[in-house]
């Protein structure tokens, strides 16, 4: 595994025409660490998510991966950097079963069997329906099927866009649990946003909070969660 | 009765030929979105080729083979060149722009090989067979059409059911973002899927060439009843480009057996007026039916 | 005098201003038909009905956003219809023109009410297949449509009052052109009526319109109908010009040119219908001019107009979506910005009186 990874944001500004979405952005996320990112809706989190990926282009600022840059390269390219991204929605193809979306996952580096079986260890719940259509999961199984997906591709960095989005609380546990042994096991980077500041926070060492597309907040995760104001003014609880 | 079985036969040959149209169309629609109204056209070209090359060498087989190969040239060529600029935006656009390369490629063929129609040789014998005394309406010829393209149906649909590079392009096609977010190169899958796409039409061109002559305007029909075809059976459904193309086949046999040859453009489009107006899908609609 | 200004600016102005525009253009024909020699006489004819059937189809298609590939077909019947009355039936001119033009708008109500349930690719290949399956009937009933000569009709005698050598094409271009005006002169107060505006909130946003209370189906129908009738019209003019109705006229790619004119002139624009008549009527001409040149063979010849139209339809959706007319428009707006400047008046005066000249928009697809 090597050192591990670091995900370096600097000053990341993305523009859709005359909106400023994401405003002067700027973090690091370390290997085995789990930074939230948090706000209200609209604040630019999930545009932030986008940017980095690649799918939205940035008007200033820069992406570092490891000291490389990141900014530029083809989204298609993005995962061949270490880099997996979840999308808003899960991005969990309905149409294709679920071991073919898990397989596809892991194409690019040509993934065998043997991937595949590390997956279905880690959710069992997916062997049990391997050959249905994605599109008969629940909430709870899509959400191990597209995390399970992007582990696939043996990445260092996860950006993970609202995976408790309609999810029971119960079920919202557990994944999120799932995600603290992943990131802490594999020594995986990941960058967590989320509405459910509570939960994110739960499992979270940093948090950064968004309004408007800037940083507001910065700080340890315990430390936000104790901070009664902020909680008030930009978390909702 | 045997007037009956004669259409019947000849309509599944000739629906055999719409099926690989309809399929060529299908492929296109549910890769990019796009009809390809320019596919008459594409056809077309591989076929004068064809023709070119049968001339020159003497070989048929050589002919065939140069014409499948040009067909996915031509096809990733237009893709990337072309379509790739107008894919994802309004649908209008690509329509005028596969139109306008319609009447390019239309224009092109008359100015190199000049707009009098000519003769293309038959793959094999055309001589219907003999059964019991009578001779049927359908040759040696007719069995190579239906078996080649259903040959050719069922190696897409293996290709894209069991193959890495046909997940990539399902994935490609249903889900784009996603599918780069995965490390697809989406670009590329759509360029695969044009010019496979285009072999299949160039095949359509080279089997029904014997029967409507080779001329610029001479495929303009196919490009209908390959579309009629695919809309019956369902833009987003191969098998129902196979299964509306020979449906269509037989209808159009029929008609033209019992009311004329002329008639038959006239009852395609009746065809499709009715599939869309009564199930727009298609007959193997497995979208939620939208307003089309 | 501000007053009896502010007067003539009320909403009875645009009939006026049609009015006017189509007597100033009346005028302008006139005197063109005049100066023009037989041949260009016969080519300003051409113009005129072409103009005819491309200023109805630049309203379907910019104004009202459903593309046609089938308007070909319409003007065979517009053609047909006329060739019949007049051949067979020794109808007057006139009256079978009208004929022609109810045909076709009943055809083109029957082909509208089955395209409002069809969107963007479905309606041009349902439209596609209107265009190339009809000209067969010819085929199929040879006897009342002569099939593939087609039938032919007398050509229009000038009336004695202008004399025993008025030349017949100039004859010719002062029926088409009156023609022309005429549709001039209703398709600019459509565009700015009421059903116009319907026209454009049904192609804008369907569900916005029906909550508005337009019934989106029995406005596309509406749109196709005047298409239609336009159409007609301009066929039944082509077949007075040609004396000739016949199923070779009328092939695909007839339709195909009407929509590369109109894609050229600029969609929903009534002077890119003029630019589109100028184009279809000119560049034959052109091409084998440039075929002679060049000693070009007869094969390229031929087919150079149809390249050329091709080249034009992927470029303009390519680089120039808005055709001529936008172009040009775009060069008017630069320079009312440079004279605004050197007026120093003020902005908004100036705008009121240019945005009364407006053409509509095309539709930036």
């Amino acid at each position: 595994m090597g050192a591990p990874a670091v995900l370096e944001v600097e000053r990341l500004t993305t523009d859709y025409g005359p909106v400023r979405a994401v405003d002067g952005v700027s973090l690091t996320v370390r290997g085995g660490s789990i930074t939230a990112v948090l706000g209200a809706n609209g604040a630019g989190k999930t545009s932030l998510l986008r940017t980095i990926s690649g799918l939205e282009r940035a008007s200033a600022g820069q992406v570092r991966l490891d000291g490389e840059d990141l900014l530029g390269v083809a989204v298609e390219d993005i995962v061949r950097r270490g880099l997996s991204h979840v999308p808003e929605g899960r991005g969990v193809i309905a149409e294709l079963s679920t071991e073919e979306n898990l397989r596809l996952g892991g194409l690019w580096r040509g993934a065998d069997g043997a991937a595949l079986e590390e997956a279905y260890a880690l959710f069992p719940p997916l062997r049990e329906r391997r050959s249905q259509l994605a599109a008969s999961l629940s909430g709870g199984e899509r959400q191990m099927l597209s995390i399970g997906r992007a582990l696939m591709a043996g990445p260092r960095v996860l950006l993970l866009d609202e995976p408790s989005l309609g999810l029971a609380p119960i079920v919202t546990a557990q994944i999120m649990q799932l995600i603290r042994t992943l990131a802490a096991e594999r020594g995986l980077a990941v960058l967590l946003v989320e509405q459910n500041a509570r939960s994110a926070l739960s499992i979270a060492d940093r948090g950064i909070v968004l309004n408007l597309g800037r940083v507001v907040a910065d700080d340890a995760a315990d430390a936000l969660a104790a901070d009664e104001d902020l909680r008030q003014a930009y978390l909702g609880f | 009765m045997t007037r009956f079985i004669d259409l019947t036969l000849n309509g599944i040959s000739t629906g055999a030929v719409y099926a690989a149209v309809a399929l060529a169309l299908v492929m296109i629609w549910r890769a990019t979105r796009i009809v390809n109204f320019a596919q008459g056209g594409m056809l077309m070209i591989t076929t004068f080729i064809a023709s070119s090359v049968i001339g020159s060498s003497g070989s048929y087989w050589l002919g065939f083979a140069v014409a499948l190969v040009c067909g996915l040239v031509l096809g990733a060529v237009v893709e990337r060149v072309l379509m790739r600029r107008v894919e994802g935006g309004p649908p209008l656009n690509a329509v005028i722009v596969a139109l306008g390369l319609l009447i390019l490629l239309e224009a092109g063929a008359g100015m190199i090989w000049g707009n009098t129609p000519r003769s293309f040789p038959p793959a094999f014998s055309i001589r219907g067979y003999d059964v019991g005394g009578t001779t049927l309406l359908f040759s040696p010829n007719d069995t190579f059409t239906v078996l080649v393209v259903v040959a050719v149906a069922v190696g897409l649909a293996l290709l894209f059911r069991y193959t890495a590079v046909g997940l990539r392009m399902r994935a490609s096609a249903l889900a784009p973002e996603v599918a780069r977010l995965l490390g697809v190169r989406v670009g590329r899958m759509f360029t695969l899927g044009w010019a496979l796409a285009a072999f299949v039409g160039s095949l359509a061109g080279l089997l029904v060439a014997p029967s409507v002559f080779v001329g610029p305007n001479q495929f303009d029909p196919i490009l209908i009843f390959g579309f009629t075809a695919a809309v019956l059976g369902g833009l987003d459904s191969p098998p129902g480009a196979v299964v509306g193309g020979i449906l269509l086949g037989l209808a159009l046999s029929y008609v033209s057996g019992y009311e004329g040859a002329s008639l038959v453009t006239l009852a395609a489009l009746v065809v499709l007026i009715a599939v869309l107006m009564i199930r727009p899908g298609g007959l193997f609609s497995t979208r939620k039916e939208r307003r089309v | 005098m501000n007053a009896a200004l502010a007067r003539l600016r009320a909403p009875q102005s645009t009939l006026l201003r049609s009015l006017a525009l189509a007597l100033l253009a009346g005028v302008a024909l006139f005197i063109a038909s005049e100066l023009l020699s037989a041949y260009d006489d016969l080519q300003l004819a051409s113009g005129s009905y072409y103009f005819v059937v491309l200023a109805g189809l630049t309203v379907l298609t910019g104004l009202s956003g459903q593309i046609s590939l089938g308007h070909g077909a319409l003007m065979a019947v517009g053609a047909y219809t006329v060739t019949l009355l007049v051949g067979n039936e020794h109808w007057a001119l006139v009256p079978a023109l009208a004929a022609a033009i109810l045909t076709t708008a009943l055809v083109g109500t029957i082909v509208g009410a089955a395209a409002t349930r069809l969107r963007g690719p479905y309606l041009a290949g349902a439209t596609l297949a209107f265009a190339i399956g009809l000209p067969a009937l010819a085929d199929k009933y040879p006897n009342t449509f002569g099939g593939a000569n087609g039938l032919i009709i007398n050509p229009p005698t000038p009336p004695s009052g202008l004399g025993s050598s008025f030349p017949l094409e100039r004859w010719e271009a002062w029926i088409a052109g009156a023609g022309a005006l005429v549709v001039v002169f209703l398709m600019r107060n459509l565009t700015r009526s009421g059903v116009g505006r319907s026209f454009r909130a049904v192609r804008d946003d369907e569900i916005a319109a029906s909550l508005c209370g337009l019934h989106v189906g029995r406005v596309q129908t509406l749109a196709f109908v005047v298409s239609a009738a336009c159409a007609g019209l301009g066929g039944g003019l082509l077949a007075v010009v040609l004396q000739l109705a016949a199923p070779g006229a009328f092939e695909l790619g007839l339709s195909l040119s009407l929509l590369t004119a109109v894609v050229l002139g600029g969609l929903g624009s009534l002077v890119g219908a003029i630019w589109g008549a100028a184009v279809l009527v000119l560049l034959p001409g052109w091409s084998n001019d440039l075929a002679h040149s060049f000693s070009l063979s007869t094969n390229v010849s031929n087919n150079l107009p149809l390249a050329v139209y091709g080249l034009v339809l992927i470029v303009a959706m390519l680089v120039w979506p808005s055709g001529i007319q936008g172009g040009v428009r775009r060069i008017i707006a630069v320079a009312r910005r440079i004279l605004r400047r050197r007026i120093g008046g003020t902005p908004e005066k100036l705008d009121k009186h240019s945005t009364q000249d407006q053409e509509e928009q095309p539709n930036e697809s």
